[in-house]
């Protein structure tokens, strides 16, 4: 079976409906070790104290909002090329994960903020285009919403994408050179010497925990979204029952 | 092909010229933006003199905002647009042509009037030839973003507001490119660079944007 056989919505619907509680066991699992290590394990930072264990969600969630963004691009690419319809339900059910982790982020970035920088938000480069970001997000959302026909809802939205991905890193520019002609990094936590080891490691965990979290939310959505696309289908008949 | 593309401006000019309404209205809407913001700020000119390349940059971004629906919008009731997709010319290079017309209609009024709210706000001399210099690169590059979000929204009931959250965050390099020049020229650094970096998006814009307003032409003519 060649691997362009998954295209279609019939075949796939099986490979995610088992492939999905896999996925939520592992992301359970890992989250809750991460969870454990970032809260019991990791040693308290020096110098910014017990506050600094945010960025164990902070920083996995900020990842998670751009990869998210760029999976959509490529799954959008693939759909406008090959005109596959599980593209566009991909990058429909990719996108209120992202949304959500763009959000987590700015959140516990503010909440960060607020003790170590003393400033609930900050007009930083990287700052300023995550909440760009997100207003992208929220525009494929809203566009799509907007669409009533499925098939130009598809179309139109991933090509919003693409127009999106193309504009993120002028966009990221743009604003770093703003941020530095308005003003001089004054709380830049740059001179951080190097991380503990036990830091990293719970880092990477719950990097992955968010990795199989958004595999298997998107999973479990594009189930939803391929049964009620397809509705009228056979498959979904002898599905469903 | 230059045939049709000049025809396609010529008319739209014409309907532009005969609803001449419509060209005040966004004109309008542009220096009243800009009035309100000493209202509500207060009067002092060094703090004017200060916000005052952002908040024309500003008007000039939402006044090209609520032109925009305009762009395709009566081609698309009236059939014309079907016509334009089934043309033997490229689609692309028609919708060049018809966001050309649509920035001379729209766009460069507010080039024109952007000097009288630069002394307004009491910008010096330099300060008003980049502004002007600036808004020649800048509306172009908003135009030519915006007919992607406008060909998208085509025809949808949310239209209006849906496209200012499609095509705002787009516009924020011109922005930040835009007020910067002005700024940079003000404060005496010279706005070459950030004019130099307008142009650039321009060319950028002009080689990438018709063709995905053309394929979200095409999207929005199908259904």
């Amino acid at each position: 079976m060649r691997w362009s056989a998954y295209a279609a919505p019939a075949a796939f619907y099986p490979l995610a409906r088992c492939w999905t509680p896999w996925f939520w066991r592992l992301a359970l699992l890992l989250l809750a070790a991460g969870l454990y290590l970032s809260f019991f394990v990791a040693p308290t930072d020096y110098k910014q104290g017990e506050g600094y264990r945010i960025i164990f969600v902070h920083v996995p969630a900020a990842w998670m909002s751009m990869l998210i963004y760029l999976v959509m691009a490529g799954w959008s690419l693939i759909g406008l090329i090959f005109n596959t319809r599980l593209s566009a339900m991909m990058t429909q059910a990719l996108a209120p994960t992202g949304a959500m982790f763009t959000f987590v982020a700015l959140w516990t970035g503010a909440f960060w903020g607020k003790p170590m920088w003393g400033t609930w938000w900050e007009w930083d480069a990287r700052i300023t285009s995550e909440l760009i970001l997100l207003f992208l997000y929220l525009g494929y959302l809203a566009l799509r919403n907007a669409i009533p026909e499925p098939r130009r809802a598809d179309r139109a939205s991933s090509l919003l994408v693409l127009v999106g991905v193309v504009n993120i890193p002028i966009i990221y520019f743009s604003v770093e050179w703003w941020h530095t002609l308005h003003q001089g990094s004054s709380i830049r936590l740059n001179a951080q010497t190097g991380m503990d080891e036990t830091m990293l490691v719970t880092l990477l965990v719950m990097v992955l925990g968010f990795w199989t979290y958004s595999i298997a939310m998107a999973l479990t959505r594009v189930q939803r979204i391929m049964l009620q696309r397809e509705r009228t289908a056979h498959w979904v008949r002898s599905v469903i029952r | 092909m230059s045939d049709a593309a000049w025809c396609l401006i010529q008319r739209d000019l014409r309907i532009a010229w005969r609803r001449r309404g419509g060209v005040l209205l966004t004109l309008c809407f542009f220096v009243l933006i800009a009035l309100l913001f000493p209202l509500g700020i207060g009067p002092e000119a060094k703090t004017l003199r200060l916000i005052g390349p952002g908040i024309i940059w500003v008007s000039a971004l939402l006044a090209s905002l609520l032109a925009l629906p305009h762009l395709f919008a009566a081609d698309y009731q009236d059939g014309s647009l079907e016509h334009l997709l089934l043309a033997p010319q490229p689609l692309v290079w028609l919708v060049l042509s018809k966001i050309v017309a649509h920035w001379l209609i729209t766009g460069l009024p507010l080039v024109l009037v952007a000097p009288v709210l630069g002394l307004q706000y009491t910008l010096p001399d330099v300060g008003l030839w980049t502004l002007v210099a600036a808004l020649l690169l800048g509306t172009p590059i908003l135009s030519l973003f915006g007919a992607i979000g406008a060909a998208l929204t085509l025809g949808l009931r949310s239209g209006g507001t849906l496209l200012a959250l499609l095509v705002l965050p787009l516009y924020v390099p011109v922005l930040i490119f835009g007020a910067g020049a002005v700024e940079a020229t003000a404060s005496g650094l010279g706005g070459q660079a950030h004019l130099s970096l307008l142009g650039g998006l321009l060319i950028l814009a002009l080689l990438g944007t018709p063709f995905a307003t053309a394929a979200a032409l095409r999207l929005a003519a199908e259904s």
